[in-house]
């Protein structure tokens, strides 16, 4: 099996049928995680980079250990230690030196939308955006959508609201365009701030400030960590009043269907965009998705490579 | 010096209203006929040009030359050289260099530099600000009696709006246009694209269109109110075009100009992030590219100006982000206007007017911009029909910044006149 493109570095990067096989492989991996020994030798004498040029601790540690339990051999670099950060050396130049030492896979993330692309360019390994600015962050919505599949047991025709920082969120930009590909239905939903201009056209999804009034039909609800500042620009007054009238609570959800489930891609504000009592509720499947991670980027890391292993 | 006869070409001279095939004599850094002839005096060198379109020297009233300060994007031997290949025989250069061109001495600089390694003639444009900060006026009169041309904060507005309307008010004394960099910072933020479909899609902080507008509407009131000539630099959207327009029927004194870039490219454009698309204002949508060069056509926007801002591999190879703003304009613009021409969008006489007479009367510059008898002897020859691609690193400019690399390209510069001499020739 092998997926149809060389790199991830968008959704549009992946057919519906890349975005199944990765499901499958993804479901058949994550057994591997619930063994005492939790490591097979799939991926054995291949190297991959892991270069977060943004800080990450979710993500990296997932990454991280998806490699381990292949078996493949990865190294890291991290913000503070690169040239990057310090030196003033272009990212080409770092992707370049890395190139040099002949990586099969580097898993890119940074602050700069865009520079997985370029950094795609410039090497002959393969390339994951481990999410790229505000851009996208596929992995994310993989694992999302592999979350979505557990629990519903089914994807086309799912109802999906997100609601939250759609403006910033590399993960909102993924999720739209994977759910989209996949055949659910999306809602927005967030203070007009924080929602794209052209949103609907862009990504084929429905805009509702107040959230409510599709709550009553939907199968998921995302909810995205919002910052009230910015860059120093400032997007809603406080996070008192975001909680008040974005912010979901055991009380709005009042009206929603029984099997509703709650997703984050965290790090949750406990009290903002979600009440910490949602959060740890029977809803929430904010650790499933976490779970998932590991396996999905096993699956893409295997598919990635295929199925003709290093030296075997 | 010698004289020349150039000969066997049409000749476009949209200030004389001449369009056909005559010959021109020049003498002594002059033209000094325009004749039926083709019969060349004796002692005069023939060039001969058929096939070719002869045009008044290209002027271009737009261009970084980062010199001083930063040579190492440009300087003014390079930059000019870079001018003279893409048919310009008459360039105004910007006041963002380091230092700025606040002050008659650094004016003094960029003219002395110019004539000294020059490849055409170099008009600095003054700051309106000390430093370019917007906040006191730099000196204007000392800058105008030095040689400055107009005055100008470009790349930073004046955000000011106190300071914009007694700087417009001063430069009157000597008569210098004030040139406009419209963008009010606080709406375009962090913004390094066009607010759009195309940056919603991508995750890039937007510029939306306003925050060009509002300050074209701002300036527009100061020019009404000031009676002071306002010059609107690289207007870009369809709403600027409408706000310029209404200024001109109500007979306030603007002017405008687009550069190349922005009539030729869209957002479309940055969608795989080249950082080389990167560039303020941005590129934006077409509905706004087709409202400017429909207005290029009527003539609301009167120059072509292309906004040339070279920058060395290493401002760009940062990320889309964080890459500096700016595209090497000089040598691709013929190409890229003919490309109008051909399409039937302007006429050829059109494209050379906004080349030439019109930079010419903005500027109040005397004797160029036109091929009548006694005025400098600028010229361009160009073959309207002649193809090549564009090769970023065969670039004079020391800038490479082009998004139109590898692009097949048909109009050439053949030769390029600079006061009676040769400045270029391919």
């Amino acid at each position: 099996m092998r997926l149809s493109t060389r790199h991830i570095l968008s959704i549009n990067d992946l057919t519906k049928k890349d975005v199944l096989t990765i499901l499958q492989t993804a479901s058949s991996f994550k057994e591997i995680s619930e063994r005492p020994i939790k490591k097979v030798p799939t991926l054995r004498g291949r190297t991959v980079i892991n270069c977060f040029f943004e800080d990450s601790t979710r993500t990296r540690l997932s990454f991280e250990l998806a490699e381990k339990r292949l078996s493949a051999d990865s190294s890291n670099i991290g913000k503070s230690g690169s040239a990057m950060a310090g030196k003033g050396e272009t990212l080409l130049d770092t992707v370049r030196n890395i190139e040099a030492m002949r990586p099969d896979i580097l898993v890119i993330r940074h602050s700069v939308a865009g520079a997985p692309a370029q950094a795609a360019e410039a090497t002959n390994a393969h390339v994951i955006n481990a999410g790229d600015g505000m851009h996208e962050h596929p992995t994310q919505a993989l694992l999302d959508l592999m979350t979505i599949n557990e629990a519903k047991g089914r994807i086309k025709g799912l109802k999906v609201g997100i609601v939250g920082d759609i403006l910033h969120s590399r993960v909102a930009r993924s999720d739209m365009l994977l759910f989209r590909k996949m055949g659910m239905e999306l809602f927005v939903g967030g203070p007009p701030t924080l929602i794209p201009f052209g949103v609907e056209e862009a990504f084929g999804v429905t805009v509702c400030h107040d959230i409510g009034e599709v709550l009553p039909k939907l199968d998921v609800l995302m909810l995205l960590r919002v910052q009230r500042e910015r860059q120093g620009e400032q997007f809603f007054p406080s996070g008192r009043e975001y909680a008040r009238y974005f912010g979901i609570t055991d009380e709005k959800l009042k009206g929603a269907r029984e099997d509703l489930i709650i997703m984050h891609p965290g790090p949750v504000n406990r009290g903002i965009e979600l009440s910490a009592a949602v959060a740890d509720g029977p809803r929430s499947v904010i650790l499933d998705q976490v779970t998932c991670g590991v396996a999905v980027r096993m699956a893409v890391l295997y598919l990635l490579l295929g199925d003709t292993h290093g030296g075997e | 010096m010698a004289s020349y006869f150039i000969t066997g070409g049409r000749v476009i001279d949209p200030a004389s209203k001449t369009d056909a095939k005559l010959s021109v004599l020049i003498e002594d850094g002059k033209v000094s006929q325009l004749t039926q002839s083709r019969k060349a005096p004796e002692g005069a060198v023939v060039i001969d040009a058929s096939g070719c379109i002869v045009s008044p020297g290209f002027i271009d009233m737009h261009v970084h030359l980062r010199d001083p300060g930063q040579e190492y994007k440009e300087d003014i031997e390079s930059g000019t050289r870079a001018a003279a290949a893409g048919g310009f025989t008459t360039i105004c250069c910007m006041p963002n260099t380091e230092p700025a061109i606040d002050c008659a001495s650094v004016a003094q600089y960029v003219i002395d530099r110019a004539r000294e390694k020059g490849a055409c003639n170099v008009l600095p444009i003054g700051a309106i600000t000390r430093g370019l900060a917007g906040e006191a006026m730099s000196d204007i009169g000392d800058l105008a009696g030095a040689g400055a041309c107009a005055i100008s904060d470009d790349g930073k507005p004046v955000m000011n709006a106190g300071v914009m309307r007694r700087a417009m008010e001063y430069a009157k004394a000597f008569g210098l246009p004030i040139i406009a960099h419209s963008e009010d910072r606080n709406l375009a933020g962090v913004g390094v694209m066009n607010e759009g479909l195309v940056s919603t899609e991508l995750g890039l902080n937007g510029i939306p269109a306003v925050a060009e507008e509002a300050m074209i509407a701002r300036d527009i009131m100061l020019a009404e109110l000031t009676g002071s000539h306002l010059h609107v630099a690289h207007a870009s959207t369809m709403g600027s075009v409408e706000l310029i327009s209404h200024a001109k029927r109500r007979g306030i004194s603007v002017t405008a100009e687009a550069t190349p870039h922005h009539l030729t490219l869209t957002d479309e454009a940055v969608s795989d992030f080249d950082p080389n698309t990167k560039v303020n204002p941005p590129l934006r949508t077409e509905a706004d590219r087709t409202a400017l060069i429909k207005a290029l056509a009527d003539g609301t926007i009167d120059a072509i100006a292309t906004d040339h801002a070279p920058h060395n591999i290493v401002d760009k190879e940062m990320g889309f982000e964080n890459a500096a703003f700016g595209i090497s304009g000089l040598e691709t613009m013929l190409p890229l206007m003919l490309a109008l021409v051909n399409e039937k969008k302007i006429t050829l006489k059109r494209m050379i007017e906004a080349l030439t007479s019109a930079p010419a009367k903005i500027l109040n510059l005397k004797g160029k911009g036109t091929l009548k008898a006694g005025s400098d002897a600028d010229v361009t020859i160009f073959d309207p029909a002649s193809s090549w691609t564009v090769q970023a690193d065969r670039f004079i400019s020391r800038g490479h910044n082009t998004p139109f690399d590898g692009l097949r390209v048909t109009g050439k510069i053949k030769w390029t006149i600079v006061g009676g001499r040769i400045a270029y020739s391919s």
